[in-house]
C-alpha cells in the first residue's frame, strides 16, 4: 500500500473531476455515493499506509519515501553562499509519523464531514458543486501534508486557499457570502507572498527545497543558532502561516467565513486547512530550532492571538462566531506550544483540535439546521430535549476544548500549558496567558451550550414547531467525533498521569533536534500542580457560565451594562475590522484610485496626445494641400480660362455663325477690293 | 435676245436670296433648299457667260454643278435624317456639337 500512497490524494481529485465535469446531471444520490464513497477510500487506504508504516523495521520507521517525477530540473546556479546549487523539484510523497497524524485527521475526520454534508445539504442547491469543491479540498490538503518539499506544499498550500474561497462564496448569491470569500482569498494571499519569499530564500540558502535535505542540512551545525538569514526564513514563513493559520494580524478573515456552509466551517476552518500553518512551523521545526527569535515570535504571537481572539468569543452571540473565534483562539495555542519548542504538543492539540471542533462545528450545524437557519443564540435556548443527540454530542465537545480532565482537549491543553511554563523557550508570562484564555476557553463554550441547550426557550413560535432531530447521516458523524473528542488524548497521556506518551514517542524523530536547548528538569509535583491549577480554571470558567446563564440568567445582561465600554468593545471585535479598512483596505482603494487617475490622466493622455496631434498635423497637411498645392494648380487652370476667353467665344458651335463670319469676312475682302 | 447683264441680275438675286437663307433661316432644311438657290444662281451665271462667249464650257460646268448639286441634296438630307433621329430637332440653333 505505501508503494501507492499517491493514491490517497489521487481519489478525492478524481471525485472533484467526476463531480465538477459530470455532476450537473446527475441524482443527489450518485452524488454522494461517489464523492462520500472517494474519501472513504481515501481514508481507508491512509489506515492500510499508516498500518504498514508502522510495520517498517526500525531503520525505515522515520520516513517513508515515495519519489514520483521530476516537475522542476531548475538546473545549476549559484546559492547566496557562493557555492554552486542544482536545483530539482520533485514530484514526492513523504510519510513521517508527522504527516501520518495530518493525513489520518485529514482522511479521517475529512470523512466524517463528508458523511455528514449528505444529511446538511441534503435540500440545498448546488449540491454536486459541493462535494466537487470538498473533493477537490481534500485533494489538496492531502497534496500539502504528504508532499516531500515546500514547493509541493505550497501548491497544495494554493490549492486550500482555493478551495476555502470557492466554499466560503458557495452562497455567492448573497453578498456578504461573495465579501467573505474575497476577504479570506485576499488576507491570505498576503501571508502566501511571505511564503513564497521564505521559499524562494530558502532555495537560495540550501539550493533544495526537500524537506529531508533541509532538515538534514539544518541539523547538520552549518548554521550557527541565531544565524540571521534562517530567522528571515522563519519569519517569512511563519508570516505566510499566520496568514493561512489565522493569527494576528492576518486572522481577520477566519470569522466572515462562517458565511460557507456549516460542514465547511468544519473541515476547512476548524479541522484542516487553517491548521496547515501549525503543520508547517512544526515540519520546518529544524530551522525554527536554529533560531531563537522566530521561536519566541511565534510564541508571542499564539499566546497573543489566543487571549485576543478568546476575549472576543467571550461576547458574540451568533453561534458560529463564537466558534469562529475559539478556533483563533485555540490555533494560536498551537502556535504557543511550537513557539516554546514543543512542537509535539502543537502537532497533538492539532489532533484533538481537529475532532473536538469539528464535533462543535457539525454540531452547531445541527442546532441550525434543527432551527431552520437561526444562527443567532439569543433565539434559541432549552434545546436539550429536543434534539437530544446534538445535545450531547455538543457536551461532549464542550468538556472537550475547555479541558475537562482525561478528555482529549485537556492532555493536549496542559501539555502545552506545561511546556510553556517549563520549557528553556517559554516564560510564566505565556503560562499565565494560557491559563487565563483556557478560563475564557471555558466560559464562552459553556455560555455557548448553556444558552443553546438549557434555560428558557427563546425561540421564536413559527420556528419551534419545526424544531427535529437532524438524521442519522448526521448524527452519526457526531457520534464518531465524539468519541474522538474523548478518546482522541489518551494517545498522548502523559507520564505524570502514569501513561507512556506514545505520541510524543512516535513524534520524536521528527522533532529532534541537536541545536534545541535541553528541557530542564522537573518535578512530578509541579506539572501535577499545574494541570490541578488549569483544571480548577476551567471549572471557574463553566462555573460563572453557569451562574450567569442557567442558575440567575439576568447577571449577564447586568454584568454587559455595568462593563458597557469594554463589552461594546468586544462585540465589536476591537473594531479591528474597521482599523484595518482605514488603514489599509482604504489605503488601497486610494492607491488603486490614484492609479487608475494617472491612467486615465498620463498613460491614457499622452496616447489620446499623441492621437491629437497626428489629427492635427492631418489637419494641417489637408489645408496646406487644398489651399497651397491645389491652390497653384487651380491658379494656372485659372489664368489659361481667362486668357482664353475670346478665343472661346467665338466658338458657338452653330453652323451658321460660322457662315456669316465667312459672309462678312467676303464681303470686308469686297469692299477692301471695290475700295482700291 | 436678252441682255447679259439681267442674267446677271436675276443670278445676283438669287444668289443674295440663298445666303440670306442660308445665314437667316433656323429650319435646316430650309438652309439646305437656300443653298439649292446659291447653286442654281452659280448655273445661271454660268450659262449667261457660256452664252456671251459663245464656248459651251460654260454649260458643261453647270452639268457638273447640277450633278453636284443632286450628290450633295442626298447627302444632306441624310446628313439631316440622321440627326433628326438622334436629337428629334432640325433646328440648326440646337445644332452645336461643334463647339470645344
Amino acid at each position: 500500500m505505501l508503494n501507492f500512497i499517491w493514491l490517497i490524494p489521487i481519489f478525492p481529485l478524481l471525485g472533484a473531476a467526476i463531480q465538477l465535469f459530470f455532476g450537473r446531471r446527475s441524482s443527489n444520490k450518485a452524488v454522494s455515493a461517489v464523492s462520500v464513497g472517494l474519501p472513504g477510500l481515501s481514508f481507508a487506504w491512509a489506515v492500510g499506509c499508516f498500518i504498514q508504516f508502522l510495520g517498517l523495521p526500525e531503520s525505515h520507521q522515520h520516513v517513508f519515501h515515495k519519489h514520483l517525477y521530476t516537475w522542476l530540473p531548475a538546473g545549476a546556479f549559484h546559492l547566496s553562499n557562493g557555492s554552486l546549487g542544482n536545483l530539482n523539484v520533485n514530484v514526492g510523497m513523504q510519510l513521517d509519523p508527522l504527516s501520518c497524524v495530518m493525513v489520518l485527521v485529514v482522511t479521517g475526520v475529512g470523512f466524517l464531514i463528508h458523511v455528514y454534508s449528505i444529511g446538511y445539504m441534503a435540500h440545498e442547491g448546488g449540491y454536486y458543486r459541493f462535494f466537487g469543491y470538498l473533493n477537490l479540498f481534500m485533494f489538496s490538503m492531502l497534496v500539502l501534508v504528504l508532499a516531500d518539499n515546500y514547493l509541493m506544499m505550497f501548491v497544495g498550500w494554493e490549492g486550500v486557499g482555493l478551495c476555502s474561497y470557492l466554499l466560503i462564496g458557495f452562497y455567492f448569491l448573497r453578498k456578504s457570502a461573495a465579501d467573505a470569500g474575497k476577504k479570506a482569498f485576499i488576507v491570505n494571499r498576503i501571508g502566501d507572498a511571505a511564503f513564497l519569499l521564505g521559499v524562494m530564500l530558502m532555495v537560495v540558502t540550501f539550493g533544495t527545497l526537500d524537506f529531508h535535505t533541509i532538515t538534514e542540512a539544518a541539523r547538520s551545525g552549518q548554521f550557527v543558532v541565531g544565524s540571521g538569514v534562517i530567522t528571515t526564513i522563519c519569519i517569512l514563513l511563519f508570516i505566510g502561516a499566520t496568514g493561512k493559520s489565522a493569527q494576528i494580524p492576518l486572522y481577520i478573515w477566519l470569522p466572515d467565513a462562517m458565511e460557507g456552509p456549516t460542514p465547511v466551517s468544519a473541515l476547512i476552518h476548524a479541522a484542516t486547512m487553517v491548521t496547515a500553518g501549525v503543520y508547517m512551523v512544526a515540519r520546518l521545526n529544524a530551522l525554527y530550532a536554529l533560531s531563537p527569535t522566530a521561536l519566541a515570535l511565534v510564541a508571542g504571537i499564539g499566546a497573543a492571538t489566543a487571549i485576543w481572539a478568546a476575549s472576543i468569543g467571550l461576547v458574540q452571540n451568533d453561534i458560529k462566531r463564537v466558534l469562529a473565534y475559539s478556533t483563533v483562539s485555540q490555533l494560536g495555542y498551537m502556535f504557543l506550544a511550537c513557539g516554546v519548542g514543543a512542537f509535539t504538543a502543537g502537532v497533538f492539540h492539532l489532533m484533538t483540535h481537529a475532532f473536538f471542533k469539528a464535533l462543535l462545528f457539525l454540531g452547531s450545524g445541527s442546532v441550525i439546521h434543527a432551527m431552520s437557519g437561526e444562527q443567532d443564540m439569543r433565539k434559541m435556548g432549552a434545546l436539550w430535549h429536543k434534539i437530544p443527540t446534538t445535545a450531547k454530542t455538543m457536551l461532549v465537545g464542550t468538556l472537550a476544548i475547555s479541558g475537562a480532565p482525561l478528555l482529549s482537549g485537556f492532555f493536549s491543553k496542559d501539555e502545552i500549558l506545561w511546556q510553556s511554563f517549563s520549557s528553556p523557550y517559554g516564560n510564566k508570562l505565556l503560562w499565565v496567558v494560557g491559563v487565563v484564555t483556557a478560563a475564557m476557553t471555558a466560559f464562552y463554550m459553556f455560555r455557548l451550550f448553556f444558552l443553546t441547550f438549557a434555560g428558557n426557550s427563546r425561540v421564536p413560535h413559527e420556528v419551534e414547531h419545526h424544531i427535529h432531530e437532524s438524521p442519522a447521516a448526521m448524527t452519526v458523524p457526531l457520534i464518531c467525533l465524539a468519541v474522538g473528542a474523548v478518546g482522541a488524548g489518551w494517545v498522548g497521556w502523559p507520564k505524570v498521569l502514569g501513561g507512556a506518551n506514545w505520541f510524543e514517542k512516535f513524534l520524536e524523530p521528527v522533532f529532534e533536534n541537536p541545536s534545541a536547548r535541553p528541557a530542564l528538569d522537573h518535578t512530578w509535583n509541579l506539572e501535577f500542580g499545574l494541570m490541578f491549577l488549569s483544571v480548577l480554571v476551567a471549572l471557574m470558567g463553566f462555573l460563572v457560565a453557569y451562574r450567569w446563564y442557567v442558575k440567575q440568567p439576568g447577571i449577564a445582561d447586568r454584568v454587559a451594562a455595568a462593563a458597557g465600554g469594554i463589552y461594546n468593545l468586544l462585540l465589536h471585535k476591537y473594531y479591528i475590522d474597521e482599523i484595518y479598512d482605514a488603514l489599509f483596505v482604504n489605503r488601497a482603494k486610494d492607491l488603486g484610485s490614484a492609479l487608475a487617475a494617472f491612467d486615465l490622466g498620463v498613460i491614457d493622455g499622452g496616447v489620446n496626445g499623441a492621437g491629437w496631434l497626428t489629427r492635427m498635423s492631418g489637419e494641417i497637411s489637408c489645408l496646406w494641400d487644398t489651399w497651397v498645392i491645389d491652390g497653384m494648380v487651380n491658379v494656372v487652370a485659372f489664368v489659361v480660362r481667362i486668357m482664353s476667353w475670346p478665343a472661346r467665344i467665338v466658338q458657338t458651335g452653330l453652323v451658321q455663325n460660322y457662315a456669316w463670319f465667312i459672309t462678312l469676312g467676303v464681303l470686308v475682302f469686297m469692299v477692301y477690293y471695290v475700295l482700291h | 435676245m436678252i441682255l447679259t447683264e439681267y442674267y446677271i441680275f436675276l443670278g445676283t438675286g438669287l444668289f443674295i436670296i440663298g445666303v440670306i437663307g442660308v445665314l437667316t433661316r433656323r429650319n435646316v432644311l430650309i438652309i439646305l433648299m437656300s443653298i439649292e438657290l446659291i447653286l442654281n444662281a452659280v448655273n445661271i451665271n454660268l450659262m449667261a457667260f457660256s452664252q456671251y462667249f459663245k464656248s459651251v464650257d460654260g454649260q458643261v460646268f453647270a452639268i457638273f454643278v447640277i450633278t453636284d448639286a443632286a450628290a450633295e441634296a442626298a447627302v444632306g438630307l441624310g446628313l439631316i435624317i440622321a440627326f433628326f433621329r438622334n436629337k428629334e430637332t432640325v433646328n440648326a440653333d440646337e445644332i452645336d456639337l461643334l463647339k470645344w
